[in-house]
């Protein structure tokens, strides 16, 4: 049985100082936002305090006094600020009304073993915090743009309607910009492309070179390696730089000798350079996969008379796909993501989502690219969940537990 | 086995959509262009028409003007010039025409005469400042300010920009001494036919930088066209310098409280340039192009999407109402008598014999 605390009490003064020093924090951050740090910093304390005193004074009574604090902070949110501050007002009071109980009530122990040091409960404590401030330092600017992207007006701003929750301050014209506005759906199609032919041939590509390079009588192994993963690792400006001239050669032959139409030539293009930038990512996943694989499988098929073909597809391949499956990800958010490359080798016509984004940015601020950025965010966040659940299932129907 | 039918089928059916689409535009012509309200004014006053009459012809629009000199140069180094037609501002299509990477043109033979039977060149007149420069509008960069955050007395002079007592705040210059280093020594004293002159010397070059230090702290750095806009529907800065065209979007177009301060606007001009040796099939299709995009309705035309002047004298009585607002687009041109009271005349010969150098100094002293 699992050893945990239970009736433990921390003292009146603990209490209240702690919450003394929360409640200053708190009125640190609404002091500074309202002009006054100082006066904010000494209001929140005392108030807490106050707060902390009265609520573990009427200690049975937990659940009218949280909803008194609740109620309470959200009027003075509202009388400060109206509805936005009103609403940051319930989330303080939400958050106060549990945290004068949590720690009054000696809850922040009740989860743990009874033999740790105050030290030891507080770094337990802290260290949650600190990966949440973490995550939310990741997260945040993402986030930030949602909103945004329902913008009524053409700029970068929470205007005092948004703030207000008016529905006058939202609307979905960027998003009606984003599916009608022919720059937007050239650039679009031209991603969606781009992107999967350059997977496909990197895929193939990268998986072939991985297994060629894990045999171990392949001479130079590591010097070919390293010039395969170098795209990887030189500069991109540099590499764009160097594809310029060298595809304009390509293109310029592709045209004049062979004849085919400069639009055609254009992709042809794009879709190579981005392959090149794809194959590391693949070659690196496979070959972790390889590490893993028994040789002997191999040797195994060849035994029973299957041509090294079919080995490959049957016995080595299903074996290896999650490897490729993650390089094929990489090599395509690689593609989709890119915009140096593009703005070097590509002419407007094959323009991908991220140039549009990038000149759209440059010349005019449009809330659209924080549309485009929000639909992205969705569809990573759909092919992530995708990938997963399959990865799941397939984990499954093998009769391995998912983890 | 059905990964592997899977993975087959994919490749095949992705490769066939991508051929296919890659296919069906061989008619392309790119025109390069920078974007936001100007190039959609553009699309609507040529390019929309012209493909009505020519529907085999597909436009593409490159928002790449910002850096269009230094993309043509490697270009023609690659000997891939993909391009079919750029918009620049005049200073750039001087470059390019020295470099021999732009295409010097006969006014007579490209462009239309005006209707009244002007020949074009006289009808461009003295805008055509360059053999490969095709003009299109005239534009202005001035300043806008925060109608709410200046109090009762609105600023009307360019100095008030460096008076910091009576509107304090943040204002945005543009990231580059031209504009900024004549507004700074116009407002030190120097009268408005000397500054050219005074801004030749190592001394006027100190005076121009030490005004503007006056007011550097205060001062948001901008480089897009974009920037000033949102900065002003922010509230961030009091004031700020942008292209008057931008200006007239967040006022009239945004419905934000801001108002102009025309006050020593300095004039310049943007058209556009064929870039040199393209083929022969190409520049015919791009020359039919420009004849159309640049007569004296099509030029009319434009001002109705934005506040630009028309290059063409015979374009401008034919300027009438915004073609959304409804609103009479004569006063906010900047060649209108109203706006042109005080105006400044940027000087190509100087900044083409002085930019690198100045330039430098700036850097260094934004730097400090």
């Amino acid at each position: 049985m699992k050893l945990v605390t239970t009736n433990f009490r921390p003292s009146q003064t603990f209490t209240v100082s702690v919450l003394a020093a929360a409640g200053a924090i708190a009125g640190l951050l609404v002091g500074t936002s309202q002009g006054s740090t100082l006066l904010g910093l000494v209001i929140g304390a005392a108030l807490l305090a106050a707060l902390a005193f009265g609520a573990m004074a009427m200690e049975d009574q937990e659940r009218p006094i949280r909803w008194a604090i609740l109620i309470g902070f959200g009027l003075i949110g509202f009388l400060i600020g109206g509805v936005s501050a009103g609403v940051v007002g319930l989330l303080f009071g939400w958050f106060f009304g549990w945290f004068i109980y949590w720690i009054g009530k000696g809850r922040y122990r009740a989860h743990l073993v009874p033999y740790l040091t105050p030290g030891q409960v507080l770094w337990h404590y802290a260290f949650r915090v600190i990966c949440g401030a973490i995550f939310i330092f990741l997260i945040t600017p993402i986030l930030v743009v949602m909103p945004l992207s329902f913008n009524a007006e053409d700029f970068f701003t929470f205007t005092p309607e948004m703030l207000r929750f008016d529905p006058e301050g939202y609307s979905l014209k960027h998003y009606q910009d984003f599916f009608t506005n022919s720059d937007w759906q050239l650039s679009f199609r031209n991603s969606l492309i781009i992107a999967p032919i350059a997977t496909i041939i990197s895929v193939s590509l990268g998986t072939l070179a991985a297994i060629g390079l894990s045999q171990s009588h392949v001479p130079g192994r590591r010097a070919i390696m390293a010039i395969l993963i170098s795209p990887m690792i030189v500069p991109l400006i540099i590499s764009a730089t160097g594809m310029f001239f060298f595809y304009s050669q390509i293109g310029l032959f592709l045209e004049n000798d062979i004849g085919l139409s400069k639009t055609f030539v254009g992709y042809v293009k794009i879709i190579l350079a981005h392959a090149v930038l794809g194959i590391p990512f693949v070659i690196i996943t496979v070959t972790a996969t390889l590490v893993g694989f028994d040789r002997s499988l191999t040797r195994a098929a060849a035994n029973m008379g299957a041509n090294p073909v079919t080995t490959f597809f049957r016995v080595q391949m299903p074996l290896i796909l999650p490897g490729v499956i993650s390089g094929a990800l990489f090599a395509f958010i690689t593609s989709f993501d890119e915009v140096v490359v593009v703005l070097f080798v590509g002419s407007a016509r094959q323009k991908t989502l991220p140039w549009q984004m990038f000149t759209g940015l440059r010349e005019q601020i449009s809330p659209t690219i924080l549309a485009v950025a929000t639909i992205l965010v969705v569809i990573s966040i759909a092919l992530l969940t995708v990938v997963e659940l399959l990865r799941r299932r397939s984990e499954r129907l093998r009769g391995m537990s998912p983890g | 086995m059905t990964t592997t039918k899977i993975l087959m089928a994919t490749t095949a059916l992705s490769m066939a959509a991508g051929l296919a689409s890659a296919q069906e535009m061989a008619n392309d012509m790119t025109l390069v262009s920078w974007g936001g309200a100007y190039q959609k004014s553009q699309v609507n006053a040529y390019a929309d028409p012209y493909k009505e009459m020519n529907p085999e012809v597909n436009i593409v629009w490159d928002e790449s003007s910002a850096e269009a000199v230094a993309k043509l140069r490697a270009m023609n180094e690659a000997g891939n010039v993909t391009w079919d037609l750029v918009d620049v501002t005049a200073a750039s299509a001087i470059r390019l025409c020295d470099e021999g990477l732009a295409m010097e043109y006969d006014p007579e033979e490209l462009l239309e005469p005006a209707p009244d039977g002007t020949s074009a060149e006289d009808d461009f007149g003295d805008l055509i400042v360059s053999d490969c420069f095709i003009p299109q509008i005239v534009y202005s960069t001035t300043f806008g300010y925060r109608t709410d955050m200046v109090g009762d007395t609105p600023p009307d002079d360019i100095c008030d920009v460096f008076d910091l007592e009576t509107y304090p705040g943040k204002r945005s210059l543009e990231k580059r001494p031209i504009n900024n280093m004549e507004w700074a020594l116009l407002c030190d004293g120097v009268p408005k036919d000397e500054v050219y002159d005074v801004l030749a010397t190592d001394e006027g070059q100190e005076q121009a930088l030490a005004k503007l230090g006056t007011i550097k702290d205060q001062v948001v750095w901008w480089s897009a066209g974009a920037d000033t806009p949102q900065l002003l529907a922010d509230g961030e800065i009091v004031m700020g310098s942008t292209y008057n065209g931008r200006l007239f979007s967040v006022i009239e177009e945004q419905d934000q409280p801001v108002a102009m301060l025309w006050d020593a606007q300095v004039f310049d001009l943007d058209g556009w340039i064929i870039p040199a040796g393209l083929a022969e099939e190409r520049l015919a299709r791009v020359k039919d192009f420009v004849r159309f995009a640049t007569d004296t309705q099509r030029l009319a035309d434009q001002a109705k999407w934005i506040s630009y002047g028309p290059a063409r004298a015979s374009s401008a009585p034919l300027v009438g109402e915004h073609a959304e607002l409804g609103i009479d687009m004569a006063p906010h041109m900047p060649t209108d008598p109203e706006n042109a009271k005080n105006t400044f005349l940027y000087n190509y010969e100087f900044w083409a014999d002085y930019r690198d150098d100045i330039d430098a100094k700036f850097q260094a002293w934004l730097a400090q």
